[in-house]
């Protein structure tokens, strides 16, 4: 009984076997990058980002259907133009650079959706704001797990000078140039994990396959690689109960996903061993030193 | 050949200079306290020689020195202390010299690292997140990296504020053992007594140099009282400074 809804839908069901991979495939990769995202306070930019790339995105998708290498393509170029006309003109105006990107952003996606409902149907525009994991074909699965392998590897490379640009961003650059190519390759990596989760989860909701985690794991360890391993067991978790949730009842397979992981994150919130809610209220007795 | 040597350095913010036509060259192995009023530009100075910021003109020349042979320990480092970090692994940046983007941090790495943690006094701390510490214990830990830097020049900005007067005791004995090791060592410093009967050398900065010397000759009441004179503000209206059209004249 409890086989048959748990592993049942996977070893019947060919769909439900590469949706399980991509979804694994997610969180390796992004839940990393959530972490780093949240201890950069970057949260709501990877938000804002995720809609920045919609209509390069967009314009992929109705070239080239939902072929993934066309989307990442125009994902990135969408995203790094607005990361870029919003630091140029935060930095040439003295505006804020949130209040900068704000406005970008805003436009970017509405010139997204224009470009969506002029040349495709309803059902394209849903496509791409909320995603279908469970229709996904070898070739995008195989494009998937490329970016997250290159995510992976990318990370390895740059995840010194990002820690120590994190923690003490002058020191770093009194000894080293690094800084800077590490945030543009860090942000680089965000925008791939971004269109990597527009096949599964739609625009609006990629990026919280990589928030949510990471807000979870930043409840249970003062230790970043703990903090990482936890955030990409609890993006997996999510997303294998997602697909489960989803293939018993008819909820939409991405919101289910990020439901589940919402659920962690409430758990969390209240039970965490790093400042959760009730360990705030019933602390016990104070310690002798 | 001098450790640093200061051209007409010229120093400042948005065309208005903080730093005014400093001359002069620090001897290796010099133990120089930098004072003057608040906005004397002391910091500014000090961001100048690390390479933090370019000179509005003239030039600063490091005698040879790579821009990683000095350590850097700023004012108020814009350090994020919610990072989740220990202070083993951040004292460890210290050793960025040696390991760069990929180098392992072996056996001897690991040493250096918990011998410079032992020599700022706080053995067992290494596992604590930096967020933790009291900030006397996060300057002592600022002292260890840059006691694991070891680099030749070495320039502390303000190193002993709102620091308690052991802690104090304790990182002015590290600062006098790097003096004693040959190193190069440039401090801004508001406390008089200890200028006077640590450091060997001192300039009197305000915007432009007051006096520069051994300490003795240079603390004097009266070049304190020209030093406090100076007036903080920039002057909106300001024209472009003269004293360039007639030093390049002169050149």
């Amino acid at each position: 009984m409890l086989h048959d809804a748990l592993i049942g839908p996977f070893t019947e069901f060919e769909f439900m076997r590469r949706a399980l991979a991509a979804v694994i495939a997610l969180s390796l990769a992004g839940a990393p990058i959530g972490v780093f995202l949240m201890l950069r306070r970057m949260s709501l930019v990877g938000d804002a980002m995720a809609h920045a790339i919609l209509p390069g995105a967009a314009v992929g998708f109705l070239l080239s259907g939902l072929n993934l290498f066309a989307m990442t393509a125009g994902g990135l170029i969408a995203g790094f133009a607005v990361a870029i006309l919003a630091g140029v003109v935060a930095r040439s105006t003295g505006l804020k650079e949130d209040a900068s990107l704000a406005t970008f952003y805003l436009a970017s996606l509405a010139l997204g959706v224009t470009i969506v409902s002029i040349k495709g149907t309803n059902i394209d525009l849903l496509h791409v704001l909320f995603g279908n994991i469970l229709a996904m074909d070898d070739q995008t699965l195989l494009v998937v797990a490329f970016n997250a392998t290159v995510t992976l590897l990318v990370l390895a490379v740059i995840y010194r000078p990002l820690v120590i640009e994190s923690v003490d961003p002058l020191f770093l650059r009194t000894v080293s140039r690094a800084g800077g190519p590490a945030h543009l390759a860090f942000l680089a990596l965000v925008v791939i994990n971004l269109v990597n989760g527009f096949q599964a989860l739609g625009t609006l909701l990629a990026v919280g396959l990589m928030i949510l985690p990471a807000g979870i794991a930043r409840f249970w360890s003062r230790d970043l690689t703990v903090m990482i391993c936890i955030a990409v067991v609890a993006a997996a978790v999510s997303g294998y109960a997602g697909l489960v949730l989803s293939f018993q009842t008819r909820v939409p397979s991405g919101p289910a996903i990020i439901l589940v992981a919402t659920m962690l994150y409430i758990v969390s919130v209240l039970f965490g061993r790093v400042g959760g809610i009730v360990r705030q209220l019933f602390p016990g007795r104070h310690l002798e030193a | 050949m001098a450790a640093l040597h200061f051209h007409n350095v010229t120093l400042g913010y948005d065309r208005h200079p903080a730093v005014h036509h400093l001359n002069g060259e620090v001897a290796p192995g010099a133990l120089v306290a930098v004072i003057g009023p608040n906005g004397a530009g002391k910091s500014t100075l000090l961001r100048g020689i690390v390479g933090i910021l370019r000179p509005l003109d003239g030039s600063i020349h490091l005698g040879g020195l790579d821009s990683r042979d000095i350590a850097y320990l700023p004012q108020s480092a814009e350090i994020d202390r919610s990072f989740p970090i220990s202070v083993f692994d951040f004292v460890g940046t210290g050793l960025w010299r040696g390991t760069g983007l990929f180098g392992g941090i072996g056996k001897a790495a690991r040493g250096k690292i918990l011998g410079a943690i032992a020599s700022v006094g706080l053995n067992g701390f290494e596992n604590r997140p930096i967020g933790t510490l009291s900030g006397g214990q996060m300057q002592r830990v600022l002292f260890a990296r840059v006691l694991l830097q070891d680099a030749r020049l070495i320039v502390l900005d303000e190193p002993f504020n709102a620091i308690d007067s052991k802690t104090t005791t304790d990182l002015l004995a590290l600062v006098k053992h790097w003096h004693g090791e040959g190193r190069t060592v440039l401090a801004a410093l508001h406390d008089m007594e200890m200028v006077r009967s640590h450091f060997t050398e001192t300039l009197v900065l305000a915007r432009g140099p007051v006096a520069w010397g051994p300490t003795a000759e240079v603390l004097t009441p009266e070049n304190l009282v020209v030093a406090m004179r100076m007036c903080e503000a920039f002057d909106d209206s300001a024209a472009a400074c003269a004293a360039d059209d007639a030093h390049s004249r002169a050149a």
